[in-house]
């Protein structure tokens, strides 16, 4: 076991995260990777109090995920990093190599955005953001539920919404 | 039916709807219920959805469906700024009927622990 999934989802730790995905990849931890929650106690509190007994959340900011990636991948337990955002996992990308792998769980509108599958939408700066990740060689894929099939980022891009 | 309460209910896709739904058939329409999704909602969008659905309706009772869902973690955002917002987590048919009914929050919370069993085939 090891940390094994990089998602960016603007609800962070949600049903989707600790059912969806909790329950069939037995996660016994979650790492959120966001400047702010990582120093404000009361939302590390609120997350905390959602997850179900014996899921660890840690809260870290991008540079202190980046120094603890290894100790994340050491882990006996499965493990899921979550950003709120695209610019917070491209960031942690550049700093930390064990980023291979990322899914779009969910980003929802925003007036920048346009739809490109029913539960991501992207402004073009995040398109670019994410063509530039794949292009450093990472894997960048779309998918809410594990049950569902994942959307590779070209698909994704090229989507108007409707799936 | 005796004492007819507002509240807010919010959950996944259409839970929120079907389960004010299943109410009205079952006590009438007459009840002060106000459904909220989350479906395709960034979570400012579903904290300011379940804040109107609270400010129309005069409500300060406010029922989700998982502890960890969106929607909980808007409600416990806002009963942060509301001293006198309920937030239950959990709810159940058994639960929203035994409150639209009369019950206070604790009761009818027990009367939903309550209405779930195990029932055996062949026993």
């Amino acid at each position: 076991m090891t940390l094994e999934l990089f998602r960016i989802d603007d609800r962070l730790v949600h049903g989707q995260v600790v059912i969806g995905w909790g329950l069939p990849h037995a996660l016994g931890f979650l790492v959120v990777v966001d400047d702010e929650i990582a120093a404000a106690p009361w939302e590390q509190e609120l997350y905390r109090m959602g997850t179900p007994e014996g899921m660890e959340v840690v809260f870290a900011t991008v540079a202190e995920a980046a120094a603890a990636m290894p100790n994340y991948q050491a882990d006996a337990r499965s493990g899921m990093l979550l950003t709120a955002d695209v610019a917070t996992m491209v960031r942690l990308a550049e700093a930390a190599a064990a980023v291979r792998q990322v899914t779009l769980g969910g980003l929802h509108h925003r007036a920048d955005r346009v739809p490109r599958l029913r539960f991501v939408f992207l402004s073009p700066s995040e398109e670019s953001a994410l063509r530039g990740l794949a292009a450093r060689g990472v894997t960048v894929m779309a998918q809410d539920v594990p049950t569902s099939a994942p959307i590779p980022l070209e698909a994704v891009l090229a989507a108007e919404g409707t799936e | 039916m005796s004492d007819v309460r507002a509240a807010v209910v919010a959950g996944h896709d259409s839970f929120a709807a079907g389960l004010c739904s299943a109410v009205a058939r079952i006590v009438g329409p007459a009840h002060g219920l106000v459904a909220v999704s989350n479906e395709a909602a960034t979570p400012d969008e579903i904290r300011t959805a379940l804040e109107a659905a609270l400010d129309v309706s005069g409500a300060t009772v406010l029922f989700t469906d998982l502890p960890a869902g969106s929607c909980t973690m808007a409600a416990r955002r806002i009963a942060r700024a509301r001293p006198g917002l309920v937030v239950v987590t959990g709810v159940s048919l058994p639960v929203l009927l035994a409150y639209v009914t009369g019950s206070d929050v604790a009761a009818a919370v027990r009367t939903g622990q309550g209405a779930v069993a195990v029932v055996e085939g062949g026993a």
